[in-house]
């Protein structure tokens, strides 16, 4: 795509390639810097260099060693992944009837879910507190994992509903005019075409849960249900005398990998899938 | 589409009458879908601010269980009248206004770059998705070492070894910039969205008009994106409003840089006082009504709740 009034000069080129390294240094020096602090020594732990003078793994291999740690992990990829798929398959059975189906309230719906979205959360959790430990949810899975869904609803079903509004459904006519059993048609050409969006969906409801810090601090009490952000911010060092320093940047460096596998193999869907939902709304 | 299929296909519409029977089918099907996300909505966000709105005209207090009594309006003057409260309703208003003004200029001279950039477009839109969707616990830690005297490269040279974080306007402007490094690229990517939709031929021929690079900006761009502005600012506003986690992380809260969030979880949470922790809650609740209100009546209709969808 050419600019406007311009060829592609090796000026031009260079110019955009400096304000790319810009964006890209932007974007990356806060990462890379907990990463350098994760693979510091204790002693050079406090130099303020960027770079680390000395490496280690020390404190990878500190942190999976404690069960404060590897508890928490179990934790966050068990409540995130039962949380994602509840509220995909919610929301694209709710996304299929909004973007497909003519019913009562359906304005209502997506009313409501707009509102879900843009709740502050720090509302739900006094009664929620209150709530779950007279029914007995309070620091469990599925303490956390009911509000996820819940704000993880309107997300699903924006993004979608839109996805959905873009799929060809006289495909499926037509292939049922050529044939093929109602089956066969949602089989071989509908599920095909609403994978894409629902697999983007996915990512993002799953980012949500797995970002989530102000319900699990505030719903769970032990290490029974606590995720790992909540885990991080308790992490006081094996004596009051240790710093944590090493062992919370570790902690974070690992929970940032699922984030940076996304990004970099599916960045294009994470975009469309971000972008989508809000214009098209 | 590339494709599009005849519009009048036979029997793909039956008349009128045949189609009360099959219209109810859809209805039933409509509803039947849609239950399972609506009953999970009413039951763990409509029916807990129902029940928030109660406990917030009681006394209660988890130390003191038994005193539990109905007390009217009481707790909504108790934190009206404190200025705690205030202090916090102030520093939530001037982290959200800061970060977001400062976001838009940002977000737009980013969704410019990723939109149009002649080189590397994967490697930019790559990147910046990593501010997106990196755990905010995480990007607050790195801030916060980075400002610690000593440990911190941002301590060393920028603050000149001040120990920013545990001074209030210091620690204020260093959540806001993490506030924007986290969310910036949001931003971006919403208002990119709304890039795309200016078409290429309007700027071709407001550039052969002799509209500078400027007046294309503000007279072609602007307005064409002008929902998607209004969109991402709504959504980043309302969501700057809710500010906790880098808070939480940066300063605790101290030296008076508690948000609304911040001290409702702290009376609630640590203090255990669920009367005045829900008088709260209720009170940001409104308070984040009122702001979507002003934008959808300021700003008309362009609010994405706006649906006009399913029709296809």
């Amino acid at each position: 795509m050419a600019g406007i009034g311009g060829a592609e000069t090796p000026a031009r080129k260079a110019r955009w390639a400096v304000l790319n390294t810009l964006v890209v240094a932007y974007a990356l020096f806060p990462v890379l810097w907990i990463v350098s602090l994760s693979f510091k020594t204790k002693e050079t732990l406090a130099d303020g260099n960027f770079i680390p003078r000395a490496w280690t793994l020390d404190n990878y291999a500190a942190i999976f060693s404690t069960t404060e740690f590897v508890r928490a992990l179990v934790n966050s990829i068990g409540i995130a992944v039962i949380a994602t798929v509840i509220a995909v398959v919610f929301g694209t059975m709710a996304a299929y009837a909004i973007a497909r189906l003519d019913f009562p309230g359906k304005r209502v719906l997506v009313g409501v879910s707009l509102l879900v979205s843009m709740f502050p959360q720090i509302s739900l959790i006094s009664p929620l507190f209150e709530i779950e430990r007279t029914l007995g949810l309070f620091d469990t899975w599925p303490g956390l994992i009911l509000p996820y869904i819940t704000f993880a609803l309107p997300l699903a079903i924006y993004t979608l509903s839109a996805f959905f509004r873009e799929i060809p459904w006289e495909l499926e006519k037509a292939a049922k005019m050529d044939g093929a059993t109602p089956g066969q048609a949602f089989r071989r050409v509908i599920a095909p075409l609403a994978a894409p969006g629902v697999f983007t969906t996915a990512i993002l409801v799953f980012i949500f849960c797995w970002n989530d810090f102000l319900f699990a601090i505030s719903l769970t009490s032990t290490e029974r249900s606590r995720t790992v952000p909540v885990a991080l911010s308790f992490f006081t060092g094996s004596s009051q005398f240790e710093d944590p320093t090493g062992s919370i940047a570790a902690a974070a460096v690992v929970i940032t990998i699922p984030i940076v596998v996304f990004v970099l193999f599916f960045q294009r869907r994470i975009v469309a899938g971000l972008t989508s939902g809000a214009v098209k709304g | 589409m590339s494709h599009a299929l005849p519009e009048a296909e036979p029997g793909a519409r039956p008349a009128k009458a045949a189609l009360s029977e099959g219209k109810k089918a859809e209805r039933r099907l409509g509803l039947l879908l849609c239950a399972p996300a609506v009953l999970v909505m009413a039951a763990v966000a409509g029916w807990p601010i129902i029940y928030s709105l109660w406990l917030s005209l009681q006394r209660y207090d988890l130390k003191f269980p038994d005193k539990q009594e109905f007390v009217g309006l009481d707790n909504y003057v108790t934190v009206l009248s404190s200025p705690y409260w205030w202090n916090a309703m102030w520093i939530t208003i001037v982290i959200t206004v800061v970060s977001v003004a400062i976001e838009l200029v940002l977000g737009m001279a980013l969704a410019l770059i990723m939109h149009r950039t002649l080189v590397g477009r994967g490697i930019v839109r790559t990147s910046t998705l990593i501010p997106y969707g990196i755990v905010t616990v995480v990007a607050a830690f790195s801030w916060r070492y980075a400002w610690t005297p000593n440990t911190g490269y941002l301590a060393e040279t920028i603050a000149g070894g001040e120990p920013v974080l545990t001074q209030k306007v210091p620690a204020v402007l260093a959540v806001i910039l993490a506030e924007i490094w986290k969310t910036t690229p949001f931003m971006a990517l919403l208002l990119m969205a709304g890039l795309a939709l200016v078409p290429d031929d309007l700027l071709k021929a407001a550039a052969v008009d002799g509209a500078s690079a400027w007046q294309r900006f503000t007279r072609v761009m602007v307005p064409v994106m002008k929902p998607a502005i209004l969109v991402a600012l709504l959504f980043r506003t309302l969501d700057a409003f809710r500010i906790f986690d880098n808070l939480f992380v940066l300063t605790g809260g101290s030296q008076g840089t508690s948000s609304v969030s911040m001290i409702t979880y702290n009376n609630l949470i640590k203090g255990l006082n669920l009367g005045i922790g829900s008088t709260m809650s209720v009170l940001i609740f409104i308070a984040v009504a009122i702001i979507a209100f002003i934008f959808i009546k300021l700003f008309g209709t362009a609010a994405p709740g706006t649906d006009r969808g399913g029709r296809r």
